[in-house]
Protein backbone atom coordinates (compact mmCIF):
# COMPACT_ATOMS: atom_id res chain seq x y z
CA UNK A 1 0.00 0.00 0.00
CA UNK A 2 3.36 2.05 0.32
CA UNK A 3 3.77 2.33 -2.99
CA UNK A 4 -0.06 3.40 -4.05
CA UNK A 5 -0.30 5.88 -1.38
CA UNK A 6 3.06 7.55 -3.22
CA UNK A 7 1.82 7.41 -6.31
CA UNK A 8 -1.24 9.03 -5.26
CA UNK A 9 0.81 12.05 -4.07
CA UNK A 10 2.07 12.14 -7.75
CA UNK A 11 -0.60 11.22 -9.54
CA UNK A 12 -2.11 14.67 -10.15
CA UNK A 13 1.46 15.83 -11.20
CA UNK A 14 1.87 12.90 -13.79
CA UNK A 15 3.69 14.47 -16.58
CA UNK A 16 1.52 14.23 -20.14
CA UNK A 17 2.12 10.90 -22.03
CA UNK A 18 4.00 10.57 -24.78
CA UNK A 19 0.91 9.98 -27.53
CA UNK A 20 1.96 10.04 -31.40
CA UNK A 21 2.37 13.69 -32.10
CA UNK A 22 -0.65 13.61 -35.06
CA UNK A 23 -2.73 12.73 -32.01
CA UNK A 24 -2.24 15.64 -29.93
CA UNK A 25 -5.62 17.88 -30.44
CA UNK A 26 -7.57 14.49 -30.13
CA UNK A 27 -6.28 13.34 -26.97
CA UNK A 28 -6.32 17.23 -25.75
CA UNK A 29 -10.47 17.19 -26.15
CA UNK A 30 -10.70 13.27 -25.34
CA UNK A 31 -8.53 14.43 -21.78
CA UNK A 32 -11.33 16.91 -21.34
CA UNK A 33 -14.29 15.33 -21.93
CA UNK A 34 -13.41 12.37 -19.72
CA UNK A 35 -12.87 15.25 -17.15
CA UNK A 36 -16.10 17.30 -17.92
CA UNK A 37 -18.06 15.38 -15.78
CA UNK A 38 -16.21 15.72 -12.63
CA UNK A 39 -15.72 19.04 -13.08
CA UNK A 40 -19.08 19.97 -13.43
CA UNK A 41 -19.93 17.81 -10.53
CA UNK A 42 -17.70 19.53 -8.24
CA UNK A 43 -18.73 23.13 -9.32
CA UNK A 44 -22.69 21.91 -8.63
CA UNK A 45 -22.13 19.89 -5.03
CA UNK A 46 -19.23 21.57 -3.49
CA UNK A 47 -18.54 24.97 -5.31
CA UNK A 48 -22.23 26.02 -5.18
CA UNK A 49 -23.11 24.34 -2.07
CA UNK A 50 -20.37 26.83 -0.25
CA UNK A 51 -21.22 29.45 -1.85
CA UNK A 52 -24.67 29.30 -0.85
CA UNK A 53 -23.60 28.37 2.77
CA UNK A 54 -21.56 31.70 2.65
CA UNK A 55 -24.54 34.06 1.05
CA UNK A 56 -26.79 32.65 3.77
CA UNK A 57 -24.23 33.72 6.68
CA UNK A 58 -24.41 37.05 5.17
CA UNK A 59 -28.52 37.19 4.87
CA UNK A 60 -30.84 37.29 7.80
CA UNK A 61 -32.66 34.21 6.88
CA UNK A 62 -34.70 32.39 9.14
CA UNK A 63 -38.07 30.30 8.87
CA UNK A 64 -40.45 32.50 6.79
CA UNK A 65 -37.48 34.17 5.00
CA UNK A 66 -35.97 30.81 4.15
CA UNK A 67 -39.35 29.77 2.21
CA UNK A 68 -40.28 33.39 0.75
CA UNK A 69 -36.67 33.77 -0.53
CA UNK A 70 -36.91 37.52 0.76
CA UNK A 71 -33.89 37.50 3.04
CA UNK A 72 -32.57 40.79 3.84
CA UNK A 73 -28.75 41.61 3.26
CA UNK A 74 -26.79 42.15 6.34
CA UNK A 75 -23.25 41.83 5.89
CA UNK A 76 -20.95 40.95 8.68
CA UNK A 77 -23.85 41.47 11.27
CA UNK A 78 -24.37 37.63 11.87
CA UNK A 79 -20.62 36.76 12.15
CA UNK A 80 -20.30 39.85 14.59
CA UNK A 81 -23.57 38.39 16.80
CA UNK A 82 -21.59 34.73 16.77
CA UNK A 83 -18.87 36.13 18.09
CA UNK A 84 -20.63 37.67 20.91
CA UNK A 85 -22.57 35.07 21.75
CA UNK A 86 -22.24 34.22 25.56
CA UNK A 87 -21.26 30.53 24.94
CA UNK A 88 -19.02 31.32 21.50
CA UNK A 89 -15.22 30.82 23.52
CA UNK A 90 -16.77 28.26 25.76
CA UNK A 91 -17.48 26.33 22.82
CA UNK A 92 -13.94 27.41 21.16
CA UNK A 93 -12.16 26.11 24.31
CA UNK A 94 -14.34 22.95 24.58
CA UNK A 95 -13.79 22.27 20.30
CA UNK A 96 -10.16 22.56 21.77
CA UNK A 97 -10.17 20.29 24.31
CA UNK A 98 -12.29 17.64 22.41
CA UNK A 99 -10.08 17.79 19.71
CA UNK A 100 -6.71 17.62 21.44
CA UNK A 101 -7.55 14.93 23.68
CA UNK A 102 -9.18 12.47 20.96
CA UNK A 103 -5.50 13.34 18.87
CA UNK A 104 -3.63 12.44 21.76
CA UNK A 105 -5.32 9.56 22.91
CA UNK A 106 -6.05 7.75 19.57
CA UNK A 107 -2.30 8.92 18.65
CA UNK A 108 -1.28 7.01 21.85
CA UNK A 109 -2.96 4.15 21.86
CA UNK A 110 -2.73 3.67 18.16
CA UNK A 111 1.18 3.71 18.37
CA UNK A 112 1.11 1.08 21.30
CA UNK A 113 -1.30 -1.23 19.13
CA UNK A 114 0.73 -0.83 15.83
CA UNK A 115 4.24 -1.38 17.77
CA UNK A 116 3.03 -4.12 19.61
CA UNK A 117 1.59 -5.67 16.21
CA UNK A 118 4.85 -5.06 14.42
CA UNK A 119 7.07 -6.33 15.98
CA UNK A 120 5.33 -9.32 16.72
CA UNK A 121 5.58 -12.13 14.14
CA UNK A 122 2.93 -14.30 16.25
CA UNK A 123 0.37 -15.95 14.62
CA UNK A 124 -3.05 -13.92 15.55
CA UNK A 125 -1.33 -10.46 14.45
CA UNK A 126 -2.82 -10.65 10.90
CA UNK A 127 -6.25 -11.32 11.62
CA UNK A 128 -6.52 -9.46 15.32
CA UNK A 129 -5.53 -6.14 13.09
CA UNK A 130 -7.79 -7.22 10.87
CA UNK A 131 -10.74 -7.30 13.76
CA UNK A 132 -9.64 -3.83 14.82
CA UNK A 133 -10.96 -1.91 11.65
CA UNK A 134 -14.46 -2.95 12.90
CA UNK A 135 -15.30 0.22 14.80
CA UNK A 136 -14.07 2.13 11.82
CA UNK A 137 -16.10 0.80 9.80
CA UNK A 138 -19.34 0.97 11.59
CA UNK A 139 -21.62 3.51 11.30
CA UNK A 140 -21.49 5.98 13.75
CA UNK A 141 -24.91 5.53 15.07
CA UNK A 142 -24.47 2.59 15.88
CA UNK A 143 -21.42 2.85 18.56
CA UNK A 144 -22.91 6.18 19.85
CA UNK A 145 -25.97 4.28 20.98
CA UNK A 146 -24.17 1.55 22.12
CA UNK A 147 -21.87 3.80 24.13
CA UNK A 148 -24.94 5.91 25.04
CA UNK A 149 -26.05 2.57 26.39
CA UNK A 150 -23.21 1.55 28.18
CA UNK A 151 -22.86 5.38 30.20
CA UNK A 152 -26.48 4.77 31.36
CA UNK A 153 -26.12 6.32 34.71
CA UNK A 154 -27.92 3.58 36.16
CA UNK A 155 -27.83 0.48 34.63
CA UNK A 156 -24.97 1.17 32.25
CA UNK A 157 -22.08 -1.29 32.45
CA UNK A 158 -19.41 1.30 33.09
CA UNK A 159 -20.69 1.89 36.26
CA UNK A 160 -21.55 -1.25 37.40
CA UNK A 161 -17.86 -1.45 36.96
CA UNK A 162 -16.98 1.21 38.53
CA UNK A 163 -19.27 -0.14 41.26
CA UNK A 164 -16.98 -3.23 41.58
CA UNK A 165 -14.45 -1.19 43.25
CA UNK A 166 -16.57 0.52 45.44
CA UNK A 167 -16.33 3.76 43.08
CA UNK A 168 -20.08 5.84 43.04
CA UNK A 169 -21.91 5.88 39.42
CA UNK A 170 -20.87 8.79 36.97
CA UNK A 171 -22.94 10.67 35.41
CA UNK A 172 -21.41 10.10 32.30
CA UNK A 173 -23.87 12.37 29.71
CA UNK A 174 -24.88 15.26 32.24
CA UNK A 175 -23.60 18.58 31.36
CA UNK A 176 -20.65 18.67 33.54
CA UNK A 177 -19.25 14.84 32.18
CA UNK A 178 -20.56 14.75 28.69
CA UNK A 179 -16.79 16.18 26.86
CA UNK A 180 -15.42 13.56 28.82
CA UNK A 181 -17.56 11.26 27.67
CA UNK A 182 -18.14 11.61 24.30
CA UNK A 183 -14.18 11.91 24.05
CA UNK A 184 -13.89 8.91 24.99
CA UNK A 185 -16.35 7.53 22.72
CA UNK A 186 -14.62 9.25 19.72
CA UNK A 187 -11.13 8.16 21.09
CA UNK A 188 -12.22 4.73 20.61
CA UNK A 189 -13.31 5.46 16.96
CA UNK A 190 -10.35 6.93 16.11
CA UNK A 191 -7.79 3.92 16.99
CA UNK A 192 -8.75 1.89 14.35
CA UNK A 193 -7.82 5.06 11.39
CA UNK A 194 -4.07 5.43 13.77
CA UNK A 195 -3.19 1.98 13.70
CA UNK A 196 -3.54 1.27 9.86
CA UNK A 197 -1.00 4.45 9.46
CA UNK A 198 1.00 4.14 11.63
CA UNK A 199 1.24 0.46 11.28
CA UNK A 200 2.18 1.56 7.69
CA UNK A 201 4.40 3.59 8.73
CA UNK A 202 6.25 1.50 10.79
CA UNK A 203 6.85 -1.16 7.90
CA UNK A 204 8.22 1.44 6.06
CA UNK A 205 11.26 1.83 8.40
CA UNK A 206 14.42 -0.53 7.39
CA UNK A 207 15.08 -3.96 9.30
CA UNK A 208 18.72 -3.22 8.88
CA UNK A 209 18.08 -0.20 11.72
CA UNK A 210 17.16 -2.76 14.32
CA UNK A 211 19.19 -5.37 13.57
CA UNK A 212 22.14 -2.97 13.64
CA UNK A 213 20.85 -1.34 16.76
CA UNK A 214 20.63 -4.88 18.58
CA UNK A 215 23.93 -6.06 17.50
CA UNK A 216 25.04 -2.67 19.27
CA UNK A 217 23.32 -3.97 22.38
CA UNK A 218 20.08 -1.21 22.28
CA UNK A 219 17.05 -2.71 24.39
CA UNK A 220 14.30 -2.35 22.65
CA UNK A 221 13.12 0.49 24.63
CA UNK A 222 16.40 2.28 23.42
CA UNK A 223 15.76 1.09 19.74
CA UNK A 224 11.81 2.56 20.12
CA UNK A 225 13.07 6.03 21.16
CA UNK A 226 16.42 5.92 19.03
CA UNK A 227 14.56 4.40 15.98
CA UNK A 228 10.75 3.96 15.74
CA UNK A 229 10.11 7.35 16.72
CA UNK A 230 12.70 9.44 14.79
CA UNK A 231 11.36 7.45 11.71
CA UNK A 232 8.06 7.66 12.41
CA UNK A 233 7.76 11.47 12.31
CA UNK A 234 6.82 12.69 9.12
CA UNK A 235 4.24 10.50 9.50
CA UNK A 236 3.18 11.18 12.82
CA UNK A 237 3.22 14.86 11.74
CA UNK A 238 0.62 13.56 8.52
CA UNK A 239 -1.99 11.78 11.36
CA UNK A 240 -1.87 14.31 13.54
CA UNK A 241 -2.59 16.70 10.92
CA UNK A 242 -5.36 15.06 9.48
CA UNK A 243 -7.41 13.87 11.77
CA UNK A 244 -7.19 16.95 13.27
CA UNK A 245 -9.14 18.48 10.51
CA UNK A 246 -11.37 15.38 10.64
CA UNK A 247 -11.64 15.78 14.49
CA UNK A 248 -12.92 19.43 14.31
CA UNK A 249 -15.39 18.58 11.88
CA UNK A 250 -16.97 15.55 14.07
CA UNK A 251 -20.92 15.89 14.57
CA UNK A 252 -22.51 12.74 14.53
CA UNK A 253 -20.98 11.29 17.55
CA UNK A 254 -21.70 13.60 20.05
CA UNK A 255 -25.07 14.35 18.59
CA UNK A 256 -25.83 11.24 19.16
CA UNK A 257 -24.52 10.35 22.58
CA UNK A 258 -25.54 13.88 23.67
CA UNK A 259 -26.92 16.12 21.15
CA UNK A 260 -24.29 19.36 22.39
CA UNK A 261 -25.41 19.63 25.69
CA UNK A 262 -23.25 20.78 28.17
CA UNK A 263 -20.30 20.76 27.70
CA UNK A 264 -20.34 18.90 24.71
CA UNK A 265 -21.07 21.52 22.27
CA UNK A 266 -18.45 21.95 19.87
CA UNK A 267 -18.76 24.68 16.56
CA UNK A 268 -19.64 21.33 14.32
CA UNK A 269 -22.16 20.28 16.87
CA UNK A 270 -23.53 24.07 17.43
CA UNK A 271 -23.88 24.80 13.60
CA UNK A 272 -25.81 21.44 12.90
CA UNK A 273 -28.04 21.72 16.30
CA UNK A 274 -29.14 25.62 15.03
CA UNK A 275 -29.47 24.26 11.24
CA UNK A 276 -31.90 21.33 12.26
CA UNK A 277 -33.02 23.68 15.38
CA UNK A 278 -32.69 21.00 18.02
CA UNK A 279 -30.73 20.36 20.85
CA UNK A 280 -29.12 23.86 22.99
CA UNK A 281 -30.66 26.04 19.86
CA UNK A 282 -34.38 24.55 20.15
CA UNK A 283 -35.25 26.81 16.94
CA UNK A 284 -34.05 26.87 13.51
CA UNK A 285 -30.98 29.80 12.89
CA UNK A 286 -30.09 28.88 9.33
CA UNK A 287 -28.16 32.19 8.95
CA UNK A 288 -26.21 31.81 12.47
CA UNK A 289 -25.75 27.83 11.44
CA UNK A 290 -23.83 28.96 8.48
CA UNK A 291 -21.81 31.68 9.89
CA UNK A 292 -20.14 29.16 12.48
CA UNK A 293 -19.97 26.48 10.14
CA UNK A 294 -17.72 28.75 7.45
CA UNK A 295 -15.48 29.87 10.85
CA UNK A 296 -14.79 25.65 11.61
CA UNK A 297 -14.75 25.87 7.54
CA UNK A 298 -11.78 28.27 7.49
CA UNK A 299 -10.20 26.61 10.52
CA UNK A 300 -10.34 23.34 8.96
CA UNK A 301 -8.65 24.56 5.78
CA UNK A 302 -6.09 26.34 7.39
CA UNK A 303 -5.08 23.00 9.01
CA UNK A 304 -5.57 21.56 6.00
CA UNK A 305 -3.14 23.29 3.95
CA UNK A 306 -0.48 23.01 6.58
CA UNK A 307 -1.07 19.34 6.30
CA UNK A 308 -0.95 19.77 1.91
CA UNK A 309 2.05 21.49 2.79
CA UNK A 310 3.93 18.72 5.33
CA UNK A 311 2.82 15.98 2.97
CA UNK A 312 4.91 18.02 -0.43
CA UNK A 313 7.88 18.52 2.03
CA UNK A 314 7.85 14.60 2.92
CA UNK A 315 7.84 13.95 -1.01
CA UNK A 316 10.85 16.02 -1.55
CA UNK B 1 7.08 -23.23 19.45
CA UNK B 2 8.07 -19.48 18.57
CA UNK B 3 9.66 -17.16 21.13
CA UNK B 4 6.43 -14.80 20.24
CA UNK B 5 3.80 -17.12 21.47
CA UNK B 6 3.05 -15.02 24.51
CA UNK B 7 2.13 -12.13 22.44
CA UNK B 8 -1.24 -14.40 20.80
CA UNK B 9 -3.22 -13.80 24.40
CA UNK B 10 -2.28 -9.79 25.39
CA UNK B 11 -3.00 -9.12 21.09
CA UNK B 12 -6.49 -11.03 21.94
CA UNK B 13 -7.18 -9.50 25.28
CA UNK B 14 -6.79 -6.15 23.29
CA UNK B 15 -8.30 -7.04 20.71
CA UNK B 16 -11.70 -7.86 22.78
CA UNK B 17 -11.43 -4.52 25.50
CA UNK B 18 -11.62 -2.95 22.06
CA UNK B 19 -14.63 -4.91 20.33
CA UNK B 20 -16.68 -5.28 23.56
CA UNK B 21 -18.57 -2.65 23.21
CA UNK B 22 -20.04 -4.73 19.83
CA UNK B 23 -20.35 -7.56 22.23
CA UNK B 24 -22.23 -5.41 24.67
CA UNK B 25 -24.57 -4.30 21.76
CA UNK B 26 -25.08 -7.99 20.80
CA UNK B 27 -25.70 -8.77 24.53
CA UNK B 28 -28.25 -6.53 24.72
CA UNK B 29 -29.85 -7.02 21.34
CA UNK B 30 -30.63 -10.64 22.65
CA UNK B 31 -31.56 -9.68 25.88
CA UNK B 32 -35.51 -9.75 27.37
CA UNK B 33 -36.78 -6.26 28.16
CA UNK B 34 -37.06 -6.36 31.58
CA UNK B 35 -33.85 -8.42 32.43
CA UNK B 36 -31.83 -5.13 30.10
CA UNK B 37 -31.31 -3.29 33.46
CA UNK B 38 -29.80 -6.17 35.01
CA UNK B 39 -26.81 -5.92 33.38
CA UNK B 40 -26.10 -10.00 33.12
CA UNK B 41 -22.27 -10.36 31.02
CA UNK B 42 -24.09 -12.80 28.71
CA UNK B 43 -27.99 -12.73 27.58
CA UNK B 44 -29.04 -15.13 29.73
CA UNK B 45 -32.54 -14.32 29.56
CA UNK B 46 -32.45 -15.15 25.60
CA UNK B 47 -35.15 -13.97 23.39
CA UNK B 48 -34.99 -12.99 19.41
CA UNK B 49 -37.91 -10.64 20.23
CA UNK B 50 -36.45 -7.70 19.60
CA UNK B 51 -35.58 -8.85 16.27
CA UNK B 52 -39.17 -9.44 15.63
CA UNK B 53 -39.36 -5.84 15.97
CA UNK B 54 -37.05 -5.07 13.67
CA UNK B 55 -38.20 -6.92 11.10
CA UNK B 56 -41.74 -5.55 11.76
CA UNK B 57 -40.34 -1.74 11.48
CA UNK B 58 -36.74 -1.42 10.09
CA UNK B 59 -37.25 -3.66 6.75
CA UNK B 60 -38.35 -0.51 4.34
CA UNK B 61 -35.40 1.75 5.84
CA UNK B 62 -33.10 -1.09 5.24
CA UNK B 63 -34.23 -1.12 1.74
CA UNK B 64 -34.15 2.12 1.30
CA UNK B 65 -30.41 2.22 2.72
CA UNK B 66 -29.60 -0.53 0.12
CA UNK B 67 -31.17 1.55 -2.41
CA UNK B 68 -28.92 4.52 -1.45
CA UNK B 69 -25.73 2.58 -1.15
CA UNK B 70 -26.01 0.95 -4.64
CA UNK B 71 -26.94 4.26 -6.18
CA UNK B 72 -24.04 6.33 -4.69
CA UNK B 73 -21.88 3.50 -5.66
CA UNK B 74 -22.96 3.93 -9.22
CA UNK B 75 -22.86 7.48 -9.65
CA UNK B 76 -19.24 7.70 -7.45
CA UNK B 77 -18.11 5.69 -10.11
CA UNK B 78 -19.58 6.81 -13.33
CA UNK B 79 -17.81 10.12 -12.22
CA UNK B 80 -15.11 8.76 -10.54
CA UNK B 81 -13.21 6.34 -13.12
CA UNK B 82 -13.23 8.44 -16.37
CA UNK B 83 -12.01 11.56 -15.16
CA UNK B 84 -9.35 9.48 -13.49
CA UNK B 85 -7.87 7.91 -16.96
CA UNK B 86 -7.53 11.20 -17.99
CA UNK B 87 -6.09 12.61 -15.28
CA UNK B 88 -4.20 10.02 -14.71
CA UNK B 89 -2.52 8.98 -17.91
CA UNK B 90 -3.37 12.22 -20.28
CA UNK B 91 -2.61 15.65 -20.64
CA UNK B 92 -5.63 17.63 -18.69
CA UNK B 93 -5.77 21.34 -18.83
CA UNK B 94 -5.73 22.26 -15.09
CA UNK B 95 -4.97 18.35 -13.68
CA UNK B 96 -2.85 19.93 -10.93
CA UNK B 97 -5.66 22.41 -9.98
CA UNK B 98 -8.67 19.02 -9.93
CA UNK B 99 -5.84 17.36 -7.94
CA UNK B 100 -5.80 20.10 -4.97
CA UNK B 101 -9.50 20.77 -4.83
CA UNK B 102 -10.30 17.50 -4.66
CA UNK B 103 -8.02 16.89 -1.50
CA UNK B 104 -9.17 20.33 -0.29
CA UNK B 105 -13.12 18.67 -1.11
CA UNK B 106 -12.45 16.22 1.31
CA UNK B 107 -11.82 18.56 4.24
CA UNK B 108 -14.95 20.46 3.79
CA UNK B 109 -17.01 19.92 7.26
CA UNK B 110 -20.32 18.02 6.38
CA UNK B 111 -22.71 20.76 8.38
CA UNK B 112 -21.42 23.05 5.66
CA UNK B 113 -22.22 20.88 2.91
CA UNK B 114 -25.50 20.05 4.07
CA UNK B 115 -26.74 23.80 4.65
CA UNK B 116 -25.12 24.71 1.66
CA UNK B 117 -27.27 21.83 -0.03
CA UNK B 118 -30.18 22.34 2.16
CA UNK B 119 -30.86 25.83 0.78
CA UNK B 120 -30.26 24.70 -2.92
CA UNK B 121 -32.61 21.38 -2.68
CA UNK B 122 -35.29 23.71 -0.93
CA UNK B 123 -35.26 25.47 -4.67
CA UNK B 124 -34.85 22.79 -6.48
CA UNK B 125 -37.05 20.49 -4.89
CA UNK B 126 -34.57 17.23 -3.86
CA UNK B 127 -35.48 17.77 -0.26
CA UNK B 128 -36.56 14.16 1.26
CA UNK B 129 -36.07 12.48 -2.04
CA UNK B 130 -33.73 9.10 -2.68
CA UNK B 131 -31.87 11.34 -5.16
CA UNK B 132 -30.70 14.02 -3.54
CA UNK B 133 -29.42 11.85 -1.16
CA UNK B 134 -27.90 9.71 -3.23
CA UNK B 135 -26.31 13.35 -4.61
CA UNK B 136 -25.32 14.51 -1.27
CA UNK B 137 -23.79 11.29 -0.13
CA UNK B 138 -21.59 10.44 -3.26
CA UNK B 139 -19.81 13.75 -2.02
CA UNK B 140 -18.71 12.02 0.40
CA UNK B 141 -17.06 9.68 -2.18
CA UNK B 142 -16.03 11.16 -5.01
CA UNK B 143 -12.89 13.12 -4.12
CA UNK B 144 -11.83 9.88 -2.35
CA UNK B 145 -12.10 7.73 -5.35
CA UNK B 146 -10.92 10.12 -7.62
CA UNK B 147 -7.72 10.45 -5.63
CA UNK B 148 -7.83 6.37 -5.38
CA UNK B 149 -8.15 5.36 -9.12
CA UNK B 150 -6.12 8.20 -10.49
CA UNK B 151 -3.22 6.81 -8.17
CA UNK B 152 -3.93 3.29 -9.11
CA UNK B 153 -4.23 4.38 -12.99
CA UNK B 154 -1.19 6.07 -12.84
CA UNK B 155 0.70 3.01 -12.47
CA UNK B 156 -0.50 1.16 -15.48
CA UNK B 157 2.19 0.36 -18.04
CA UNK B 158 2.37 3.20 -20.89
CA UNK B 159 3.30 0.20 -23.10
CA UNK B 160 -0.36 -1.19 -22.99
CA UNK B 161 -2.16 1.98 -23.18
CA UNK B 162 0.08 2.70 -26.17
CA UNK B 163 -0.61 -0.65 -28.11
CA UNK B 164 -4.16 -0.21 -27.97
CA UNK B 165 -3.69 2.87 -29.65
CA UNK B 166 -1.32 1.68 -32.35
CA UNK B 167 -4.03 -0.92 -33.05
CA UNK B 168 -6.33 2.08 -33.61
CA UNK B 169 -8.44 1.87 -30.15
CA UNK B 170 -10.43 5.04 -29.85
CA UNK B 171 -9.42 6.53 -26.13
CA UNK B 172 -12.73 5.46 -24.42
CA UNK B 173 -12.39 1.96 -25.95
CA UNK B 174 -8.90 2.09 -24.70
CA UNK B 175 -10.69 2.77 -21.09
CA UNK B 176 -13.32 0.63 -21.33
CA UNK B 177 -11.34 -2.92 -22.52
CA UNK B 178 -7.79 -2.04 -20.93
CA UNK B 179 -8.14 0.33 -18.16
CA UNK B 180 -11.58 -0.56 -16.56
CA UNK B 181 -9.90 -4.08 -16.18
CA UNK B 182 -6.56 -3.34 -15.23
CA UNK B 183 -7.84 -1.16 -11.84
CA UNK B 184 -10.37 -3.85 -10.82
CA UNK B 185 -9.09 -4.31 -7.47
CA UNK B 186 -8.72 -0.26 -6.79
CA UNK B 187 -12.74 0.28 -8.53
CA UNK B 188 -14.04 -2.73 -6.05
CA UNK B 189 -11.88 -0.73 -3.11
CA UNK B 190 -13.69 2.77 -4.23
CA UNK B 191 -16.89 1.15 -4.11
CA UNK B 192 -17.14 -0.66 -1.26
CA UNK B 193 -16.29 2.85 0.59
CA UNK B 194 -18.92 4.48 -1.62
CA UNK B 195 -21.07 2.12 0.04
CA UNK B 196 -20.28 2.11 3.64
CA UNK B 197 -20.13 5.71 3.99
CA UNK B 198 -23.68 6.06 1.87
CA UNK B 199 -25.10 3.62 4.40
CA UNK B 200 -23.19 5.25 7.51
CA UNK B 201 -24.46 8.87 6.74
CA UNK B 202 -26.09 10.48 9.40
CA UNK B 203 -26.05 14.23 8.85
CA UNK B 204 -27.43 14.26 5.20
CA UNK B 205 -30.02 11.47 6.16
CA UNK B 206 -30.80 14.03 9.47
CA UNK B 207 -31.02 17.48 7.50
CA UNK B 208 -32.20 16.71 3.50
CA UNK B 209 -34.14 13.88 3.96
CA UNK B 210 -36.02 14.52 7.63
CA UNK B 211 -39.47 14.17 6.16
CA UNK B 212 -39.03 11.55 3.94
CA UNK B 213 -41.12 9.46 5.77
CA UNK B 214 -40.13 5.48 5.20
CA UNK B 215 -37.85 6.43 2.04
CA UNK B 216 -35.51 7.41 5.25
CA UNK B 217 -31.89 5.40 5.34
CA UNK B 218 -31.32 2.89 8.37
CA UNK B 219 -29.51 5.45 10.31
CA UNK B 220 -32.79 7.25 11.06
CA UNK B 221 -34.53 4.23 12.01
CA UNK B 222 -32.05 3.64 15.23
CA UNK B 223 -32.17 7.52 15.70
CA UNK B 224 -36.22 6.98 15.82
CA UNK B 225 -35.78 5.25 18.95
CA UNK B 226 -33.39 7.44 20.26
CA UNK B 227 -35.65 10.44 20.00
CA UNK B 228 -38.49 8.55 21.42
CA UNK B 229 -39.73 9.42 24.68
CA UNK B 230 -39.37 5.97 26.08
CA UNK B 231 -36.28 4.70 24.90
CA UNK B 232 -36.64 1.05 23.57
CA UNK B 233 -32.82 -0.21 24.26
CA UNK B 234 -33.63 -3.87 23.28
CA UNK B 235 -34.94 -2.96 19.44
CA UNK B 236 -32.74 0.12 19.21
CA UNK B 237 -29.45 -2.06 19.57
CA UNK B 238 -30.98 -5.45 17.46
CA UNK B 239 -31.33 -2.24 14.74
CA UNK B 240 -28.28 -1.92 15.13
CA UNK B 241 -26.97 -4.88 15.26
CA UNK B 242 -28.72 -5.76 12.05
CA UNK B 243 -27.31 -2.13 10.62
CA UNK B 244 -23.83 -3.43 11.30
CA UNK B 245 -24.13 -6.77 9.06
CA UNK B 246 -22.94 -4.77 5.29
CA UNK B 247 -19.44 -3.70 7.01
CA UNK B 248 -18.81 -6.86 8.91
CA UNK B 249 -19.36 -9.10 5.79
CA UNK B 250 -17.39 -6.45 3.96
CA UNK B 251 -15.07 -6.87 6.71
CA UNK B 252 -14.86 -10.85 5.90
CA UNK B 253 -14.97 -11.09 2.38
CA UNK B 254 -12.92 -8.07 1.49
CA UNK B 255 -10.78 -7.77 4.50
CA UNK B 256 -7.90 -6.58 1.64
CA UNK B 257 -9.68 -4.19 0.06
CA UNK B 258 -11.01 -2.89 3.17
CA UNK B 259 -7.24 -2.35 4.34
CA UNK B 260 -5.98 -1.20 1.47
CA UNK B 261 -8.81 2.03 1.26
CA UNK B 262 -8.28 2.53 4.98
CA UNK B 263 -4.37 3.25 3.64
CA UNK B 264 -4.86 5.42 0.76
CA UNK B 265 -7.68 7.20 2.34
CA UNK B 266 -5.53 8.05 5.43
CA UNK B 267 -1.99 8.79 3.13
CA UNK B 268 -4.59 10.47 1.03
CA UNK B 269 -3.30 13.28 -0.92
Amino acid sequence: MTTLTTRTAAAPTTPAPETAKPKRRGAHWAAIAFVIPLVLYLLLFYAYPLVQNLTMSLHRFDRGTFISGGAPFVGLEIYRAVFAHPQFWTIVWQTTVFTAVSLAFQYLIGLTIAVFFHRGGFRLAAPLRGMFLVPWLLPVIVSGTTWQWMMNPDAGLLNSFLGLFGADPVWWLSADNALMSVAIANIWLGIPFNLVILYSGLQGIPKELYEAASMDGATPWQQFWRITLPMLRPVTLITLLLGLVYTLKVVDIIWIMTMGTGTSQTLATWAYGMSVGKGASGVIRYSEASAVGTILLLAALAFGLIYIAAQRKQEH
Amino acid sequence: MSRTWWKNPIALVMTALMLFPLYWMLNVSFTKRESIRGGDLAPVDFTFDHYAVVFRDQLPYLGTSLVIGVGTVVLTLAIAAPASFALASMAVPGGRFIGFALIVAQMVPAVVMSLGLYSIYNTVGLLDTLPGLILADSTIAVPFAVLLLTAFMAGIPRELLQAAQIDGASHWRTFRSIVLPVSRNAIITSALFAFLWAWSDFIFASTLNREGGLLRPITMGIYNYIGAQNQEWGPMMATAVVASIPAAVLLVVAQKYVAAGVTAGAVKN
